[in-house]
């Protein structure tokens, strides 16, 4: 990996009073905080609080009503989907968005897309450039599915593996162009605990290997496992930061999410 | 290379189908076995759009029209009348005018026909370009009823046009000399040679599209066919992609429609009717969606019943029933493996049933 050691503790990406207003709902409310390299970063907070608002107004899905991302100090904020991704940022969705006709390895192969260059013409004539280029994706993308566990399926359709094995082959889409930066939308939703804790351990070895994480999550255990930092926001607010420790000693983290006493 | 197999085996069978046809004395049959092939040209450039980027045009008719027109109006100037204007000594001194004397003794020029094939190929494309920009960030019914919509405006252009002889058409369109001693013509003596030309000009866009779907953009049209956001996110320029994908379509229509014209020696508005572009549709649904050489069997079938006259006065209510059956029972398409491999299974699970009940009788 490229990292070194002076690049980690960098800021890689910076989000400065995020807004967005769904007619008069206030869904994100000035949100800024930093993620720095090398760490991962969860966003948690209960139902309705602006969590996915922020994901996909950081992916590019949709404009923010203010604010600004940057993403090693270019200003992502205005990008479509496709150039956020461009830049090195790429994420998995809550429900699985795969092709279920594809084989396991041409879903994770699109992964490699936003790092190719043939395109309409060459793929027409076959060029040899563009045969050379798939190759090299593929020989780049099957560790990635030996280390998840997904190579003997790999001409599988994915309509036909379960569920577990959907989601480890999102993740191996998402990391097949080995992008120094993750978005992962509730990597564990659907997942039992034995896999969860297989999923933990994977997203601790990605960040050492000098990746950055931004997650969404609604297993605390997960979370408080394996985040270096957190961000807590409600209704739109970001309300609490910083390590895992001190989120659970927060008060108004935990009257947010067990209940006020006086309520 | 393992691709590239059928496409050994489209050769073989176009070479064994032409000796048979000619052997068994039925020659005749060369001709609609040619006009079949560049409907298959429409068909698997449309499946390209439908079966893999999943976006449907009920207008392609209107890109086979824009193909023939060209074709026939570009074909049928004579240069010779205005020898003094400026257009002629150009064409002239470029060399793009082809002299021909008529059976009355008259010399006519013609515009090479390689030009107005590169006119029709620009014409469709730029067309399907400024069609496909805005019309293309709609989806299924509404991109249905918007390309359709451009299908109907093309037909009535066509039939409403005195330069495009109105119902009519265009007759007398002139052959197309490819190379010396080879012309894409209507000529009876040429009847053989252009079985050849046409099947020749199907697998030449079968081997484009195939390598289409196995490279990288293949890949991601078929992506974007499974969920638009999530080939966003990996990166993928859909509107982009969308449009290009559908400018490939329009331009196999219209090389179809470009050949057939010169192959039939004219075009009339039938060829640019709603009614064709339903066709095309049912052909590439029933064929599989996702499957070109599904769309290329039965494109083939069903086009050269309908020339035939097999389905007489219904010809158009068959591809109707035809689409509303595949819709409502095999939305997947006739020709899918799944299709095949279900009735195996269920085959073999009534030998085994059968199997199981006459040894039970045999134990009795």
């Amino acid at each position: 990996m490229s990292n070194t050691a002076a690049e980690c503790g960098k800021s890689l990406l910076r989000i400065e009073g995020l807004d967005k207003y769904f007619g008069g709902l206030h869904a994100v409310d000035s949100v800024s905080f930093d993620v720095t390299s090398g760490m991962i970063k969860a966003v948690i907070g209960p139902n309705g609080a602006g969590k996915t608002t922020l994901f996909n107004m950081i992916a590019g899905y949709f404009p923010p009503s203010g604010g600004e991302v940057y993403f090693q100090d270019t200003l992502i904020t205005g990008m479509k989907p496709f150039e956020v991704a461009g830049q090195g940022i790429l994420r998995t969705f809550q429900n699985l968005k795969l092709n279920p006709h594809m084989s396991v390895l041409d879903n994770v192969l699109l992964g490699c897309h936003r790092t190719g260059k043939a395109g309409f013409l060459a793929g027409m004539l076959s060029s040899g450039k563009s045969r050379k280029e798939e190759r090299q994706a593929v020989e780049a993308v099957l560790p990635v599915l030996e280390w998840l566990n997904i190579i003997d399926q790999k001409d599988t359709e994915v309509g036909n593996l379960s569920f577990g094995n959907q989601r480890a082959v999102e993740l191996a889409r998402a990391l097949a162009s080995d992008p120094p930066m993750l978005l992962l939308d509730e990597p564990a939703a659907g997942l039992n605990m034995h896999e969860t804790e297989d999923l933990a351990q994977r997203l601790q070895t990605i960040r050492d290997q000098g990746k950055t994480i931004l997650l969404v999550e609604h297993d605390m255990s997960l979370v408080m496992d394996i985040s270096d930092e957190i961000v807590v926001l409600n209704f739109g607010q970001k309300i609490a930061e910083g390590e895992p420790q001190a989120i659970q000693r927060n008060e108004e983290v935990i009257r947010i999410y067990l209940g006020d006493d006086n309520a | 290379m393992k691709q590239y197999k059928p496409v050994f085996i489209l050769l073989v069978s176009i070479v064994l189908i032409q000796l048979a046809a000619v052997l068994l004395g039925k020659a005749f049959l060369l001709t609609q076995l040619t006009m079949s092939a560049y409907y298959v040209l429409v068909a698997v450039g449309l499946c390209m759009v439908m079966g893999y980027a999943g976006q449907i045009s009920m207008g392609q008719a209107g890109f086979f029209a824009i193909g023939g027109y060209t074709a026939a109006s570009l074909g049928t100037i004579n240069f010779a009348e205005g020898t003094h204007s400026f257009l002629f000594r150009i064409l002239d001194a470029a060399g793009l005018l082809i002299e021909e004397t008529t059976l009355y003794g008259d010399v006519i020029q013609y515009l090479n026909p390689w030009v107005s094939l590169l006119a029709a190929i620009l014409i469709a494309g730029g067309a399907a370009f400024v069609l496909g920009v805005p019309v293309l960030k709609l989806k299924g019914h509404y991109l249905a009823m918007a390309t359709m919509g451009f299908g109907i405006i093309i037909y009535r252009i066509v039939l409403g046009s005195r330069v495009f002889g109105e119902a009519d058409g265009i007759s007398n369109v002139p052959a197309f000399p490819l190379v010396p001693g080879l012309a894409v013509s209507g000529d009876f003596q040429s009847r053989v040679s252009n079985y050849y030309i046409a099947w020749t000009l199907v697998i030449l866009g079968m081997i484009l599209l195939i390598n289409l779907i196995h490279s990288r953009v293949g890949r991601a049209l078929r992506s974007l066919h499974g969920s638009e956001d999530a080939a966003d996110a990996m990166g993928v320029d859909t509107s982009r992609y969308k449009v290009s994908v559908f400018v490939i379509g329009a331009v196999f229509a219209a090389v179809a429609g470009f050949f057939m014209t010169h192959y039939n020696g004219g075009i009339g508005p039938s060829e640019a009717g709603v009614l064709k572009s339903v066709r095309y549709v049912s052909i590439v649904a029933v064929g599989g969606m996702a499957n070109l050489w599904g769309a290329l069997i039965m494109g083939l079938v069903l086009n050269f019943l309908s020339l035939r006259g097999v389905f007489g006065h219904f010809d158009d209510a068959v591809f109707g029933v035809v689409l509303v059956f595949i819709m409502m029972f095999m939305p997947e398409g006739f020709i899918r493996k799944s299709f095949w491999q279900g009735l195996k299974i269920r085959a073999a699970g009534l030998r085994k049933n059968r199997k199981v009940q006459s040894e039970g009788a045999a134990g009795e």
